[in-house]
């Protein structure tokens, strides 16, 4: 008989479970904690970066009044912000979070394939985070580049940082995507080769087919950034010109001669535009699943949710010079990079149609994980309207550098995903925990957070218009923007303080709820995924007791007519509802 | 999966009869069975695989881009990478025609290893892959002596005496890079192996032996490229 993996063991007894406290909970090779671990690193530097993007707003609505915000501090700031919250909070919270702690559960095993290299991934994550937050304690302090460390600009001399911070960052880069490597062979791996009895790959949650996409790209993706960083740390180090052109540095000639800072442009955003779906498409796989349980109702379009989540994941990487159509690149380049940017709109608007359909009718919860889906929705649609603004070649070229950029990308890829996190956080909350948390404490965190980031967001659209640039520490000779634009600014940042002290009712929640909340039960939503059938919950070691499930219909029997409660648990022996109802599949 | 063979044509709705192309591909995507039929770790090789390819390619990419866009001459491979044997004239490309030998011949050992694991032959399978850990060590070494011949003649990350700057930055980091994967592999090799011969494979069977052998094919097709691309044109 062939060796079969842990992950697939059907027998109990072959687990070891661990016995000590560090091997259980530390040195763990259980995908669950590592899940938490991720999450929880995760959760942590994003507040510091939340932190950093606070006192950004002071220095812009109230300019000078606090004196240490220096420009160089200011522009540290800008990048740790922009470069914590997309790689370090949002693809590690995802895709480590989330697709450690679902994607065992969902398809069934008892354990990632390989549970040793999982382990290491997080480790190597933790040491990618600790290099980055390191890099605030060396001399001139971390990197002041931007988040897209755009070369010549980040390793020049004179641009904050380029002591030692942009090395490190550099070096926390290349670290963590050897973590992401090594975690993303796994959930890839264990999604195709090790789902239980039943589970095709029709049958999957589009959860696991938004992390499994998003897992795929990220392996495609990060290569380009790791190759970037290894060469610009060159550059660097070494003293190649593989980026940086012969140029004057504060009054001398550099030590540099032919090197192409395009080339840079590329390489990152070869990663950076898949990395923008590397962080949507779990999202929208955790969104489909949160609305269909809280909405009673079988998602809409199941296969077309399927095909859009891999379409939307192939075009990613046709597109990635739509960030660069200022770089002065040929014009017809513009327009086929135009053309398969706004072809993008096409999958993304089905999900978007496919998720109102799936509420057109329901019998809606309106409880919190509801809420967050919902608002979702909103600022996605919000977020991708403003996108086929800036996917036009002529609209960008004036928008480009202004504030209406930076409402585009946090509404899309900043409030949006965030919201699907809170969403996400307290569906499966009970789940991991055993515990429900406070609803009335929970509705009021959404209604703070939904409502102020579009206090904050929906401005800035207006000031983008106006021409107020981005990344500036401070107004200087721009008299055509109006004096009003500094109130607005002011109130944006009193709606950003608001919002960032609203998360508070989040970590009291889910910390009082750990020992306070009412006991959850199995399946409080009455939910039909495998993660909400196991035996034990919060699920044990192996998971499943002593044997795997078996699945013998889709993820999304909700409602079925005739029968006595409103859904039907994928492991439920009979007859497949929605597919005898619409023959989609030949028999 | 370990249960596709048991599995009950009620639970998993795949009872169709095995067919051949276009139905045959989609009916192993849609069933539940594994979708490669192949052990997790061979499938997980081969994600990694592809990931390195991006890796590489990424590379030669930038590589290429930066030889288009220099302005200075690009140093001549014919004469750089010449080497002169007993006072004779200097051969273009001799050491790295040696050194491509080298490695292939590798690939060559490696299949027989592969062959040999999987008709259990302990013995025969340790020997081959020590020969190919050898071989892989014997390429490593041979690229230090070219780069102490070069950095002899002044080529460094930053300049060289020929031509574009670019020419040793690009050669170093590319040579050296695919030489960290050879001498990783051969690490990788010789840990296999020694498993191998402790007879950790019994019961599990020997796909690990393929599976490493997939990695040292990949280093060795990457060589050909980097080869190619560096050396050639």
């Amino acid at each position: 008989m062939a060796y079969v993996p842990l992950a697939d063991q059907d027998d109990a007894h072959a687990l070891h479970d661990p016995q000590s406290f560090v091997t259980k909970y530390i040195w763990s090779q259980d995908h669950k904690v590592i899940a938490i671990q991720y999450g929880g690193t995760a959760i942590f530097v994003g507040l510091i970066a939340l932190g950093l993007s606070i006192l950004m707003r002071l220095q812009l609505g109230f300019p000078d009044t606090v004196s240490w915000i220096d420009p160089a501090f200011y522009y540290q700031a800008v990048t740790m912000h922009g470069m914590i919250m997309v790689i370090y909070l949002l693809t590690a919270l995802f895709l480590g979070g989330f697709g450690n702690y679902l994607i065992p559960l969902m398809c069934g095993t008892r354990d990632m394939v390989f549970p040793f290299l999982n382990m290491l991934s997080f480790w190597f994550y933790l040491v990618s985070v600790i290099i980055l937050l390191a890099s605030f304690f060396v001399p001139g302090g971390p990197t002041g580049a931007g988040w897209t460390l755009y070369a010549p600009q980040s390793i020049s001399h004179g641009t904050p940082g380029s002591e030692g911070g942009i090395l490190l960052m550099l070096i926390s880069l290349a670290v963590f995507i050897i973590a992401f490597t090594m975690g993303g062979l796994n959930y890839v791996t264990t999604i195709l080769q090790a789902r239980t009895r039943g589970l095709t790959l029709m049958r999957l949650p589009l959860s696991i087919w938004g992390i499994f996409t998003a897992t795929v790209l990220g392996l495609f993706a990060f290569p380009a950034l790791l190759v970037s960083a290894i060469m610009m740390g060159f550059d660097l180090v070494l003293g190649t010109s593989f980026f940086m052109p012969a140029m004057m540095e504060l009054g001398a000639q550099n030590d540099h001669e032919g090197g192409s800072p395009i080339l840079f442009q590329h390489l990152f955003w070869f990663f950076g535009h898949p990395e923008v779906y590397i962080v949507a498409l779990p999202a929208f796989g955790l969104v489909s699943d949160v609305i269909s349980t809280h909405a009673r109702k079988n998602i809409f379009g199941y296969r077309m949710m399927v095909w859009a989540i891999i379409a939307i994941g192939g075009l990613s990487f046709m597109v990635w010079a739509h960030h660069m159509y200022v770089s002065g690149m040929n014009p017809y380049f513009g327009f086929f990079f135009a053309t398969t940017t706004l072809v993008i709109a096409i999958p993304t608007a089905l999900k978007v149609y496919n998720w109102v359909l799936t509420l057109w009718q329901g019998n809606i919860r309106l409880n919190t994980p509801m809420l967050f889906a919902i608002g979702f929705i909103f600022t996605f649609v919000h977020g991708g309207l403003t996108g086929l603004f800036l996917g036009n070649v002529v609209i960008d070229v004036p928008l480009a550098d202004t504030y209406f950029v930076v409402a585009h990308f946090h509404m899309v890829m900043g409030v949006s995903p965030v919201l699907v996190l809170f969403a996400a956080l307290y569906h499966w909350y009970p789940k991991m925990t055993g515990r429900m948390f406070n609803e009335t404490l929970g509705k009021t965190h959404f209604w703070c957070t939904f409502l102020g980031t579009y206090a904050i967001y929906l401005p800035m659209h207006y000031l983008g218009f106006l021409g107020v640039p981005r990344r500036y520490y401070e107004m200087g000779n721009t008299d055509f923007i109006p004096e009003t634009a500094q109130a607005l600014n002011a109130n944006i940042t009193l709606a950003a303080i608001f919002v960032a002290t609203a998360q508070i009712l989040f970590f009291i929640n889910i910390f009082w709820s750990l020992k306070n909340g009412e006991k959850s039960g199995g399946n409080p939503w009455g939910a039909t995924t495998l993660e909400w059938q196991t035996p034990d919950t919060p699920p044990k070691h192996g998971n499943w007791g002593e044997e795997l499930p078996s699945v013998y219909r889709w993820a999304y029997d909700y409602s079925v007519p005739g029968m006595d409660k409103d859904f039907v648990p994928q492991n439920e022996p009979g007859e497949e509802y929605e597919k005898s109802a619409h023959h989609h599949k030949g028999a | 999966m370990s249960h596709s063979s048991t599995v009950d044509a009620s639970v998993s709705g795949s009872s169709a009869p095995a067919a051949d192309g276009v139905t045959g591909f989609i009916n192993d995507w849609s069933a539940d069975k594994q979708t490669y039929h192949v052990p997790w770790g061979k499938a997980m090789m081969w994600i990694f695989l592809v990931s390195d390819t991006f890796i590489f390619s990424c590379f030669l990419v930038g590589y290429m881009t930066v030889r288009i866009s220099t302005a200075d001459p690009w140093p001549l491979a014919t004469e750089v990478f010449a080497l002169s044997f007993f006072g004779s004239e200097p051969i273009p490309l001799i050491l790295i025609a040696i050194m491509t030998f080298v490695l292939i011949t590798s690939s060559g050992t490696m299949a027989l290893a592969v062959n040999y694991g999987y008709r259990k032959d302990k013995k025969k399978t340790v020997i081959l892959m020590c020969a190919t850990a050898a071989l892989g060590a014997t390429f490593v070494g041979m690229q230090m002596y070219e780069w102490s011949k070069l950095i002899g003649y002044g080529v460094r990350p930053w300049g060289n005496p020929w031509g574009a700057d670019q020419f040793g930055s690009v050669f170093y980091m590319i040579t050296g890079f695919h030489g960290l994967h050879v001498t990783g592999g051969v690490i990788y090799l010789l840990i296999v192996a020694r498993k191998v011969w402790l007879g950790h494979y019994e019961k599990k069977g020997y796909e690990i032996v393929e599976i490493t052998g997939l990695y040292w094919h990949f280093v060795d097709l990457v060589w050909v490229f980097i080869f190619a691309f560096f050396y050639l044109l």
